[in-house]
């Protein structure tokens, strides 16, 4: 019997993508190039016990995939740089079942209603192509509203003053502060900004079957032990219970095979090497947005946009040294942003107008902390000071820190395409990204990252430093290399085949049955991370596939 | 005993490791914690099955729970070659090199400590000090295991008894205790 649709990637989008259309009556196959490490072999709807409290594990040694030593990609500034300037990982994200929710602390934002309409708001931009989303907030917000309940989020309602307008409260309430963001959230509020709890895909309480979260500190680049963080363990769980869903790990997917206007399924490179092909009546990809692109062009699919626009935000990162402990090692990795930097104010726009550019935009701010001592060491000279340093730990113990995740604007030039010549271990072209952070990127980087470093101050810092990632520095350094996790972009999604790759439903303008629910059909990134908007992308395009309605939140 | 190196090739390690991160009243210096062992652990992986590379979870046993860490997990086809490549290098194998030829962690060190001298460990501090830096790709690969031996589970072989964590104030792994919402908000 033939599927009923292939879903390729099991991250938060290719799980999303399960969870509706498996409630529907679908059957489904889950592909997953990484391994399980996120359900229990033996009962898949039961989450497993591989993650832990490790930092090597976990940040040195590769364990939630792609290793880069046999799945590389490549990059380059642009194509003046010649082929590539380096060979290994470039903003991966985790290669496993569960995808890039293992590791996220889990900020799930939504978007605010303008970030669908910059063009039409704000206007275009000199080098850019920023265009409207052929769908706006209104009609994502009922998915917006599923998917929180699905993922579980917790948060405060009304605390954003920026937020959009919201059909039901949010599931749980926000979690408990970290005890450094009680302190820079005082200081940000003397200064005039509007700090709020973030909203969180960690259970603050017991949700779906799932603990509440205690507080490990183990959460940015870690699976979660015990399994409060949602995204996307919940959604796997539910389509697996369902017992119309079969999870394939290990497996590569090589190829859409099509004929005519449809595709007819995909071929597959199991774990021992052999290839095999699996037919569906639908294929969803749900890759993400560097290996979304990648599978297109292994297919030779042919649109000149596919790969282009490629966004991950231009991170403006302000770090001071508190004179008192900040205890960041205790609770989640970020509770508390704002988005005043998003919205601007009179003084950005003149510093837009300074730069030579119509208007700039920030991105959200997180109030942040370090809390891991393998990557503190590494920072400190070693010799006769390190274990002093260490012990009187200016940049773990004792640092804060405010993350902008800056809006990148698309490029064209921006992109992913097929390396020529570098492969993976199973003989296949790995991605190679070309990016550069454009004008406006830099422009809003110089404007806010001394207003973060103000905050700082305000707090008691005795130092503060402002930096970017990517850094500056020549095409050759590593610097230049993003590091954000938060790709965007490379499938655009639009009315026109002109100008877009996928319709307004994900679906391939080429193809009637494929459709991509990954953050890959992104037109621009926002200033958000990019989790619970494609989550909720993802929730739209199954129940178009399956004529279904979001779920209405519960009464009360 | 060391599992990949030889008596020797420990003896310079451990001297040098002890030069990068020192004893200090608060706790050991690298070469007591067991950072040697850490990383001779991490280059004679394979000589152990599962191969040491990933601690189980999801707890250690120190903060109650199971002590799973202790028990690694296997690897995977593409794990294994993965981590031999990254270790052993390519030995000239085709499946090794469809990038083309990589030098293993085995041959840095094997090459790197014989650089430092055999006689390392018995030299003047500043001797040692200068031959490490006249070897800066050598020393940052060093240094960095240094780090992680020093700083991670003790499970993979280092920070003997978590000393090297009580020392700088660090709690470790935590699960399944956690920290209660007082201590994280009101420390």
């Amino acid at each position: 019997m033939t599927l009923d649709a292939v879903i390729v990637g099991s991250g938060p989008g290719g799980a999303t993508v399960a969870d509706v259309l498996t409630a529907a009556g679908w059957s489904v196959a889950i592909v997953e190039k990484g391994r399980n490490h996120l359900l229990d072999p033996d009962d898949l709807s039961r989450p497993a016990s591989d993650f832990s409290n490790d930092e090597i594990k976990f940040l040195n040694r590769h364990f939630l995939g792609p290793d880069p030593m046999v799945e590389p990609r490549t990059f380059r500034t642009g194509e003046e740089d010649g082929d590539r300037t380096h060979v290994g990982e470039v903003n991966s994200v985790p290669s496993t079942v569960g995808g890039g929710g293992t590791h996220a602390d889990g900020k799930v934002p939504r978007f605010m209603p303008d970030d669908f309409r910059l063009h039409s708001r704000l206007g275009p931009q000199p080098d850019a192509d920023v265009a409207d989303w052929p769908l706006g907030y209104d009609e994502l917000e009922p998915y917006y509203t599923e998917v929180e309940r699905s993922v579980g989020v917790a948060g405060t309602d009304g605390s954003n003053p920026f937020a959009g307008p919201r059909s039901a409260p949010f599931p749980m309430p926000s979690g408990a502060p970290m005890f450094g963001a009680t302190r820079s959230v005082v200081a940000a509020e003397r200064l005039g900004y509007h700090p709020y709890p973030a909203p969180t895909a960690a259970n603050s309480v017991p949700f779906d079957g799932r603990p509440a979260c205690n507080n490990c500190g183990f959460c940015a680049f870690f699976g979660c032990p015990i399994h409060a963080k949602g995204d996307p363990v919940a959604m796997l769980r539910r389509a697996m219970a369902t017992g119309r869903a079969e999870l394939i790990p290990e497996t590569f997917v090589s190829r859409l095979r099509v004929d005519g206007r449809r595709a007819t399924g995909v071929d597959l490179v199991g774990p021992d090497g052999s290839p095999r092909f699996l037919a569906a009546r639908h294929v969803v990809v749900a890759a993400g947005a560097i290996e979304t692109p990648r599978l297109l062009l292994l297919s030779d699919l042919d649109h000149p946009l596919v790969g282009r626009y490629l966004m991950t935000h231009f991170q403006t990162i302000a770090a001071g040294s508190l004179p008192f402990r900040t205890y960041a090692e205790r609770g989640r990795a970020v509770t508390h942003v704002h988005d005043d930097m998003i919205i601007g104010d009179a003084d950005s726009r003149s510093a837009a107008m300074a730069a030579g550019l119509p208007w700039l935009r920030g991105g959200m701010v997180e109030h942040s902390g370090a809390a891991l001592p393998i990557m503190e060491a590494k920072h400190y000279p070693w010799g006769a000071h390190h274990s002093g340093l260490m012990e009187d730990s200016p940049i773990r113990a004792r640092l804060w820190a405010f993350i902008m995740q800056g809006e990148d604007l698309p490029y064209p030039g921006n992109r992913v395409d097929l390396d020529p010549s570098v492969r993976d271990a199973r003989g296949y072209p790995v991605a190679r990204i070309t990016y550069r952070p454009g004008r406006h990127e830099m422009a809003a980087s110089e404007h806010f990252g001394p207003r973060l470093a103000a905050i700082l101050k305000e707090m008691g810092a005795e130092w503060t430093a402002v930096t970017t990632s990517p850094g500056g520095g020549n095409a050759g350094s590593p610097a230049a290399v993003p590091e954000s996790r938060h790709n965007m972009g490379t499938v655009r999604m639009g009315a026109d085949p002109a100008t877009s790759v996928v319709d307004p439903n994900g679906r391939l303008h080429q193809f009637d049955n494929v459709v991509v629910a990954d953050s890959s059909v992104f037109v621009t990134s926002a200033g958000y991370g990019p989790t619970l908007t494609l989550v909720a992308l993802a929730a739209r395009a199954a129940h178009l596939l399956a004529g279904t309605r979001p779920l209405s939140p519960p009464p009360g | 005993m060391p599992v990949w190196l030889t008596g020797a090739e420990f003896r310079t390690l451990s001297a040098a490791c002890d030069r990068m991160i020192p004893p200090s009243a608060a706790g050991p210096g690298a070469a007591a914690a067991g950072v040697p062992d850490y990383i001779d652990g991490l280059l004679g992986a394979f000589t152990v099955d599962p191969p040491r590379i990933w601690a189980g979870g999801p707890t250690s046993g120190r903060m109650g729970g199971e002590p799973a860490f202790a028990r690694f997990h296997r690897l995977s086809a593409l794990d294994e070659l993965a981590w031999r490549m990254r270790i052993e290098g390519s030995r000239g194998l085709p499946e090794r090199e469809f990038n083309g030829p990589v030098t293993g962690f085995q041959e840095q060190y094997r090459r790197g400590l014989a650089t430092l001298g055999d006689d390392f460990d018995r030299v003047d501090p500043e001797v040692q000090d200068s031959r490490l830096r006249s070897d800066p790709d050598f020393a940052t690969l060093l240094f960095h295991h240094a780090c992680e031996g020093m700083y991670g589970a003790p499970e993979y072989g280092g920070n003997r008894d978590g000393a090297a964590w009580r020392a700088i104030g660090f709690a470790g792994d935590v699960q399944p205790r956690g920290w209660t919402d007082a201590e994280v908000s009101n420390p």
